[in-house]
This record gives C-alpha cells, structure tokens and sequence, in this order.
C-alpha cells in the first residue's frame, strides 16, 4: 500500500523537473503501477512458498524445544496444503445432494458482510464528518468533543455487541422493526467513524492562513469557504482516513455478527466451519478467504476514490 | 494585446487610499508593539505607489490595513472615500501576496475564475473575463494547467491575473516577486508596468528592492522601523518615459534609485544593520 502511494509523488516531482511544458510522462506511472501489482503477486508466492517449504521440510509434529512446541504441525490437519484450499472451494458446501460449492457460499455471505459494513461505514461517515464540521467550526466544540471521541474508542463496543442487539430489538422507528443486521451496522460504525473524525477535522483546519485571509478578501461567507476551499484542501487528509474507516468498518461487521450471532456473513461462517475443521481442515480457509477479499474490495473501493479524486491530491505534491 | 479594460470612470476627485494619522499597535507577550506611528499617505487614482523599507518598518501592516485584513488602532483609512471593509466587501481592490496561493486542485483558468465563482458571476461572462486575463498576462496556453506544473513566475502571473479578475481600481501587492529570481522577476516588473498602465488601476506595491520600486512607481514611500513611520516620499515619474528594459540603463532611473537609497539610509545613519543589508 505505502509503495502504491508513494508512487505518483516521485512521478509529479520528475515531470515537474524536466520542464513547465513537458507533458506528464504517461508510461512511467503505468510501468510503477505495474511494478507494484507485480510486488503484490511476488508477496502471495512467497507466502505460499514458506507455508508448502515448512509443510515439506519441517517434522510431523512440530518444533517442540523444552517441551514446548515453538513451530506448529505439519499435519494436513493442521496445515492443508494450499492447493487443497483452493480445490475446496469448488467443491460443494456439504455432502448432501444439490449443495452449491463452498466458494458460493463464501461469495454470497461476503457480499452480505460487505453491504453491513458499507452501511456502518456511511453511517460512520455521515457521523464523523458532522462532527469534524462542528469542531472546525467553534473552537470550544473541539475542545468538548475531541477528548470524548478519542475516549469512545477505549471503549470495547465489540464486547458489548449483545446488549446493543437487546438495545435494537426494542426500538421500532414509524413501524419499522429494528434488524439484527443493524446492530452490527452500528457497531461498525462506531469503529468507523473515529478516523473520518479525525481525519476530516485535521483536513478542514488544513488551509493556510494566506488561502483564509484570500477568501475573507472576496467577502466568502462561511458556506462558500467550506465549498471551494476546506473541502477540497481535506481531500488528501480524508482518503486515508476514510480507507481506515473502511477497514474499521469490515473488521467490526465481521467480529459484530461472530458477537451477536447474526447469520448470514462471513462472520459467522468463519466459526461455523472453523468448527468443522478437524472432519475437513480445508473448508475452514474459504471463509478466510473471503474475508481477505472482503478487505481488499473495502480498500480498492476507497483507491478507486483517490482516483476519482486525483486532482484534489495535487496539494500533497505541492506543499 | 486585448484592449485596455475600460476601467477608469470619469475623472473623480476621491483618493484611492487616504490614510490619514494611522496607528497600529500589536499587544505582544512582551508588552505593546507600535507597528505604525502617525502614518499619512494619498494615492491617487491610477498611480502606482511603492512601500519600501527595511523589515519591521510596518510597510506590509499598512497594506493590511488598507486591505481590511487588519485594523488600525487609531486614525482613519479611506478606499475610494469607503471604510476599508466597505471597500472590501465592495470588490474595490485585488490582492497579492509574496506567495501566490493559488489553489493546487484548480487549473490556471479555474484559479483565476475563483473570485467571479464566489460572487456568482455566470459561467459565459467568467469564461470571458478568463480568457482576457490570461492573454493579459500571457498564460493563454497554460490556462488548462495545474500550479504544479508551473514555474513561480508563471504562478505568480496567475496570482496577478486573479487579483484582476474583478477589475478592481485598486491592486494591493504584498512583495509579489519577492521569492523570484532575479531574471524572472525583471521580467515581471516590466508586465506589471504595463498590466497597470493597460488597467488604469491605482497599485500600492510593498516591496524590500530599491531598483523595483523606483523601476514601477510614480512615488517611492520610504518608511523606518522601531516605531514604523512614513521617512520620506521620493518623486520617481519619469514623464513620457516608457516603463521598459531601456529604462533600466537610462541615468534618471539611476538618479532615482539614488536619491531612494539616500532617503532609506539617511535618517538611520548607519546605525541599523537591517538598513545597512539593503546596500
């Protein structure tokens, strides 16, 4: 990640160098781009590489120094092979008739978690940033609120996610029974919100004093200000912020819905076959799987973001 | 070249900055700062007016004052016969700082439009009052650029040309070509010299360099530190002389950055090291 994103500054910097009216060297930032997919690939090999190496090299039963087993098994119990991880995943859930392939499975109860954590994470959004504006706002806000949102993060609402779902179930908005699902939305964004917060606020109070004394010179109200001038200096602060949010957002679905025993997701799946392990080692890494992708569909949906928003990125090159 | 902007109205008798007996004192952990001390200064309509001085001597301050960015502790300030927030919030004048403080995000054409956007002008007229400051400060071909991939002359140029946008008949320069070199910034001079003929614009310019106020201006104001203050205003109009590089070699612009230095030195007597680096 910190490779990818160190990236396009080196690239910036050199067409800046080379002249005013050279054009942007297209074919570098493709070639680095592809540098870094190619580094991610190298990654994954080497994992696997050192997973199959220690299978095949190390004994049956471990590393045991002093009585103790410093290296675990090599067992296929313990440690199935890579490739019968993936050939797993194209075999059906159970051994019962009609049953879909586990990667189905895995897929649809991603797709579930996803759609709770992009909830949690708007949520967590819609939050964090109405707080940053008061805070950038009145200066006494920040002083009141900061500290009691860095002290919401010292409070572990994953440990107390089965009273928020006995707070939900009693409340009924016009109607509307509250869903178990929504607990967890909840719970995700709590974990969420906190780096938008904080993100948003250091992006919005970014704006030289010289930029600020330039708007009050044009007689920009407030509203304009925030529009053409705080906004869009927070960009570069809020896209980190946000990608943290996102994987806030992911992490506190998954342990929600383990904690609250909500079917359905990845979460509860990953228990579920994690207790099958011993008839059926392999299955208990689809989940895993897919909640690796879970992460990676989080954060290359921030990414695709950044890029949207590439121009607002130029302050970071500039400084 | 566009035509020159048709800027100046009738002939009118206001002032465009009247400052009159100005005090400005800045309360500071070590006691009260007087910034500037009984300070009184014209500047009529369409004339070109340096503050020049060594650091400290409140010659930025006063431009502060005069832009409403800050207030004057006591005295009165007049834009165009207005309170300067007045002036303000009326658009009379157009402001330059040494930095150009452009916004990164925006292209050159965006930069220079950014003032119209605030104050809701539509999108034809703006794309037309674009297209005109760039052409008059030769950046039509940049106009789709970022500030990143401009030089600092040329960021400068666009500071300038969103300082224009409004056609203001006033242009506050804070020691715009202050973080140029030496080249660019001769380069800039003779721009600007034209730029303010081509407007008709009044121009308070701040600046440290001896040979650029006197190079620019109708009048030199020479001003003192420890208290800031108003030393001596030193006549520079070179008639029907062309502000151009023949200018630069011609001995009525030597005279004159002569008779500037003896005014910046004389009262402080070689008693001031501040004074003496600008020899």
């Amino acid at each position: 990640m910190t490779r990818a994103d160190a990236a396009p500054d080196v690239v910036t910097a050199a067409a800046r160098s080379t002249s005013v009216t050279a054009t942007r060297p297209a074919g570098r930032g493709g070639r680095r781009r592809g540098a870094a997919w190619l580094w991610g690939v190298v990654g994954v090999a080497a994992v696997i590489l050192l997973w199959e190496g220690y299978k095949l090299l190390a004994p049956e039963d471990g590393v045991i120094v002093a009585d103790v087993r410093i290296l675990p098994r090599t067992t296929d119990l313990a440690m199935p092979h890579v490739w019968d991880m993936v050939v797993r995943l194209a075999e059906p859930v159970t051994r019962q008739d009609g049953s879909p392939p586990l990667w189905t499975a895995v897929a649809l109860a991603a797709l579930t978690t996803l759609g709770i954590a992009a909830a949690g994470w708007l949520v967590g959004l819609v939050v964090g940033m109405a707080l940053a504006l008061v805070m950038q706002r009145w200066r006494l806000a920040e002083w009141g609120l900061l500290p009691w949102i860095i002290l919401s993060q010292t409070v572990p609402l994953i440990a107390f996610a089965p009273i928020v779902r006995s707070w939900g179930s009693r409340i009924e908005i016009a109607g509307a029974q509250w869903q178990d699902w929504m607990s967890v939305a909840v719970i995700a964004s709590y974990l969420a919100f906190f780096p938008i917060a904080v993100g948003a606020l250091r992006g919005l109070q970014s704006p030289e004093r010289l930029h600020a004394e330039l708007f009050h010179t044009y007689s920009a109200g407030y509203w304009q200000t925030l529009w053409r001038l705080r906004l869009p200096a927070a960009v570069p602060y809020l896209l980190p912020a946000l990608r943290l949010g996102a994987a806030n957002a992911v992490v506190g679905a998954v342990v929600a819905e383990v904690s609250t025993g909500l079917q359905g997701g990845i979460g509860r799946l990953l228990i579920q076959f994690a207790g099958q392990a011993s008839g059926d080692p392999a299955k208990a890494w689809g989940p895993i799987f897919g909640a690796v992708a879970l992460g990676l569909i989080a954060a290359g949906s921030i990414a695709l973001l950044g890029v949207i928003l590439k121009n607002y990125r130029r302050g970071e090159v500039t400084a | 070249m566009s035509a020159p902007t048709p800027t100046t109205e009738a002939p009118t008798t206001t002032a465009a900055v009247s400052v009159t007996d100005v005090t400005k004192t800045f309360a500071t952990a070590a006691g009260e700062v007087q910034a500037l001390t009984a300070v009184d200064l014209t500047v009529a309509p369409g004339e070109f007016v340096s503050l020049i001085g060594p650091s400290g001597c409140g010659k930025s301050t006063l431009l502060r004052l005069i832009a409403d960015l800050d207030t004057a502790s006591s005295g009165r300030i007049e834009v165009f016969g207005k309170d300067p927030s007045r002036a303000r919030r009326d658009q009379d004048y157009g402001i330059a700082f040494q930095q150009a403080g452009l916004l990164p995000w925006r292209t050159v054409a965006a930069n220079i439009a950014l003032p119209l956007e605030i104050h809701g002008i539509g999108a034809a007229e703006r794309r037309a009052r674009v297209t005109e400051l760039t052409e008059m400060v030769g950046l039509t071909d940049f106009a789709d650029r970022y500030p990143d991939q401009l030089s600092g002359g040329m960021q400068q140029r666009v500071a300038i040309a969103r300082a224009l946008a409004e056609q203001p008949r006033l242009l506050l320069l804070d020691e715009p070509f202050g973080a140029l070199d030496e080249m660019t910034r001769e380069r800039m001079q003779t721009e600007l010299a034209r730029i303010a003929t081509e407007t008709g614009a009044a121009v308070v310019f701040v600046t440290h360099s001896i040979p650029e106020a006197v190079f620019l201006s109708d009048r030199v104001v020479v001003m003192s530190p420890r208290p800031g203050r108003i030393t001596a205003v030193v006549d520079v109009s070179f008639g029907a002389t062309r502000r151009d590089e023949a200018l630069r070699e011609a001995s009525v612009f030597f005279d004159s950055v002569t008779a500037v230095r003896a005014a910046l030195h004389g009262e402080t007597d070689g008693e001031r090291a501040a004074t003496r680096e600008m020899r």
